[in-house]
């Protein structure tokens, strides 16, 4: 299962799992079937977005389609689309979206709507428009706009957190549910000891998860690394003990498993998911969640990895965060190792 | 049926007896659907702009002007220098950046045609790429409007213009939470009733009471249905809970008919009782049974379609989505809720999820096992 964690997450957020909007069912109705309607349609057809039908629908007919789920937007051309265009210098396309998903919708409506307008543009150069303002996109770090990217930092975080909170608190709890812990104290071994070599086998396990999350990447996905490499396992030696003090203050205050283990769900993985960044974007949240994601370690981590992975900048662009990241790790260490408590109750 | 009888009634007692079970019953669905719906939220809005005006005419302003009143970016940064609207990407501090050459107006109207270059932050494509389509055509727009301005009003007028008209059907304000909530709704009951089952028997195993039942003369089917049954009602209640919480907070009242919520929803829990069946057939001790169930359901809500698009998936991952009972739930709670979908729009879908409800169901109980 911790091996088996990140491959399965790598697998699912690289290949299968994406924001983008691909292949999206339409339904054409051309009632124009003239010869701009037919060069918009074939725009359409040739883009990877659509995936189109035509057909002829009514209201009622739409409103059908749309509760069976077949289709997300209609298209209705009007009669004379081209006669209009060329003699009234005028002509409208009606789109109807199913906005139960909002996001879909309004994604569908505009990449319509830059494809009609390319077309218009394009009619307005055979005409050689006076004053044209040409817009010239570069698309940096992810010319394809592909989706891994904006996972892969969030899947390492996860993992990393995932293994190093859930397990060290597990494990530490367990000895006291089942009493082993006593002996343990009651050694002659030092008690910081005891909390270090619980930590350092999870330390070692992380740093291999991290190293085959990113040769995954790397290998599979594509995903080049574009900063250095030391850096990024450095910031993530960060990470992995802000985690291991934030498991062993858990396992001061749980008694048994299920409780660490729901403590660390509500605590760690709830808010890595929710919080961090990397699956909803932050600036839409309101201002309380707002608040709240700055104590979230991952949020700082999600910024870090982006930067040096993708975007390939050196320490001085993430220096601010790293010191944050260095700041909840003694805070949590600290806190923990004070409440550890060496007296059996 | 009078062992059955005496199961339910153990296992209700056990139930209520448990303080920490009944507090997660309620506890749980007041924070999925108070925090989730909040905080996941996909709309592009508030685009980051950075301008880089080495310019500064009046059109160049009035661009400015144009692209800020249409509400869908938020201008972080205003400069005459490249070098630093470069550091705003790098920062985060703007998700796309303008940047307008110098003499652009005089050129425009010179050359009669000027470039712009515009920078975007790729990493997210997706806000990349809607929003370079929001800037796209408001720029597009500015231009038609600088050509009324400064030519004969014939000559633009001789050019076609297309208007697209959008309307968008039964969620007009594209609310979110809208299409949030019922898929949170599904993600909820999977976790409280399917997993408390699992958790259940495998509890029974680890402290041992299994045997004493297994030395019982009672049947096979009787002690799974006896486990069965307090969880399909407590996951129908906790699904009540969960459609009361979505109307009074978010206002969220079902427009399809609530029987048919109803019905999927008996038939789903049965598919995923089965399958909170089968884990703890296979499973010894709770940490066991937690590992893999986390494995489980991260890769059900993660692959239902109740965050990311369902539809954009590979084929594969469609096919291994549609193994699970979850995702056809998720789509049936935003049909019926939000468009009103009557039973014959759903049928597709009930009756698959019943097929995998007898096939996870039949498995456990081959399974199962009483002796030891």
């Amino acid at each position: 299962m911790l091996f088996g964690l990140p491959i399965v997450q790598i697998t699912m957020f690289g290949f299968a799992l994406t924001n983008e909007i691909k292949n999206a069912k339409i339904v054409i109705v051309d009632n124009a079937q003239d010869l701009a309607s037919q060069q918009i349609i074939n725009k359409i057809e040739s883009s990877d977005f659509f995936y189109v039908k035509k057909a002829m629908l009514n209201p009622t007919q739409i409103d059908a389609a749309f509760k069976k789920g077949d289709i997300k937007m209609v298209v209705v051309f009007p009669a004379n689309f081209n006669t209009d265009l060329l003699h009234l210098n005028k002509a409208s396309i009606q789109l109807i979206a199913d906005a139960s998903d909002p996001n879909t919708a309004t994604t569908l409506t505009s990449y319509f709507t830059s494809i009609v307008n390319d077309y218009q543009a394009n009619l307005n150069q055979n005409a050689s428009m006076p004053y044209t303002i040409v817009p010239e996109v570069r698309m940096l770090y992810n010319p394809d706009l592909a989706g891994a990217p904006d996972f892969v930092p969030g899947v390492m975080a996860m993992v990393l957190l995932l293994v190093c909170v859930m397990m060290t608190s597990v494990s530490i709890v367990r000895e006291k549910e089942m009493g082993t812990m006593e002996i343990l104290l009651v050694s002659p071994v030092r008690p910081i000891l005891v909390i270090i070599s619980k930590a350092i086998p999870y330390l070692v396990l992380s740093i291999v998860n991290l190293t085959v999350i990113l040769l995954l990447s790397v290998y599979a996905l594509q995903l080049p690394i574009k900063g250095s490499v030391p850096l990024l396992f450095a910031e993530s030696t960060i990470l992995i003990i802000t985690a291991l003090s934030l498991g062993l203050l858990i396992s001061t205050v749980t008694k048994t498993q299920q409780s660490a283990m729901f403590a660390s769900m509500i605590g760690m993985m709830l808010p890595t998911m929710l919080l961090s960044g990397y699956l909803f974007p932050i600036e839409n949240m309101p201002l309380v969640l707002r608040l709240i994601s700055n104590i979230v370690p991952a949020r700082w981590y999600y910024i870090i990895v982006k930067n040096i992975m993708l975007k390939g900048l050196g320490f001085t662009a993430i220096w601010r965060e790293t010191l944050i990241l260095i700041g909840m790790a003694a805070f949590f260490l600290t806190l923990s190792l004070r409440n550890f408590k060496i007296r059996l109750e | 049926m009078r062992p059955l009888r005496f199961l339910l009634q153990k296992e209700f007692r056990q139930m209520f007896r448990d303080k920490g079970f009944t507090g997660r019953l309620f506890i749980a669905p007041l924070i999925q659907l108070l925090l989730l719906p909040m905080a996941a939220n996909l709309t592009v809005k508030n685009v980051n702009i950075a301008v880089v005006d080495n310019d500064r005419s009046v059109t160049s302003q009035q661009m400015i002007n144009k692209v800020l009143s249409s509400g869908y970016f938020k201008l972080t940064g205003y400069t005459d220098n490249s070098s630093k609207s470069n550091k705003l990407i790098e920062k985060d501090q703007a998700d796309i950046v303008l940047e307008i050459p110098q003499n652009f107006e005089r050129d425009l109207i010179n050359n009669n045609t000027n470039k712009l270059a515009i920078e975007v932050n790729a990493i997210n494509g997706v806000k990349a790429s809607v929003g370079f389509a929001y800037l796209g055509s408001i720029l597009s727009d500015f231009n038609n409007q600088i050509r009324a301005n400064w030519v004969q009003p014939e000559i633009v007028s001789a050019s076609p213009v297309i208007d697209v008209v959008t309307s968008f059907w039964y969620n007009p304000l594209l609310s979110y939470y809208v299409f949030m909530v019922p898929g949170i709704l599904v993600s909820l009951i999977t976790g409280i009733s399917g997993l408390s089952a699992a958790f259940n028997i495998v509890k029974e195993k680890e402290i041992g009471t299994i045997e004493q039942i297994n030395v019982t003369p009672i049947k096979k089917w009787q002690f799974i249905l006896g486990k069965l049954i307090p969880f399909w009602v407590t996951g129908i209640v906790v699904f009540s809970l969960g459609l009361i919480v979505a109307w009074v907070i978010y206002g969220i009242v079902p427009l399809g008919n609530i029987a048919i919520l109803y019905l999927f929803a008996s038939v789903y829990m049965f598919a995923i009782l089965g399958f909170g069946l089968l884990i703890s057939t296979y499973t010894d001790t709770q940490m066991q049974a937690n590992s893999l169930m986390f494995l489980f359901i991260m890769v059900f809500n993660m692959m239902s379609g109740l965050f990311t698009p369902y539809d954009s998936m590979p084929q594969w991952a469609q096919f291994v989505g549609h193994l699970f009972p979850v995702s056809y739930f998720i789509q049936v709670m935003r049909m019926v809720v939000i468009k009103g979908s009557d039973l014959a729009d759903i049928f597709p879908f009930i009756w698959k999820v019943f097929l995998i409800g007898i096939v996870l169901n039949t498995w456990a109980v081959l399974n199962y096992r009483k002796t030891t």
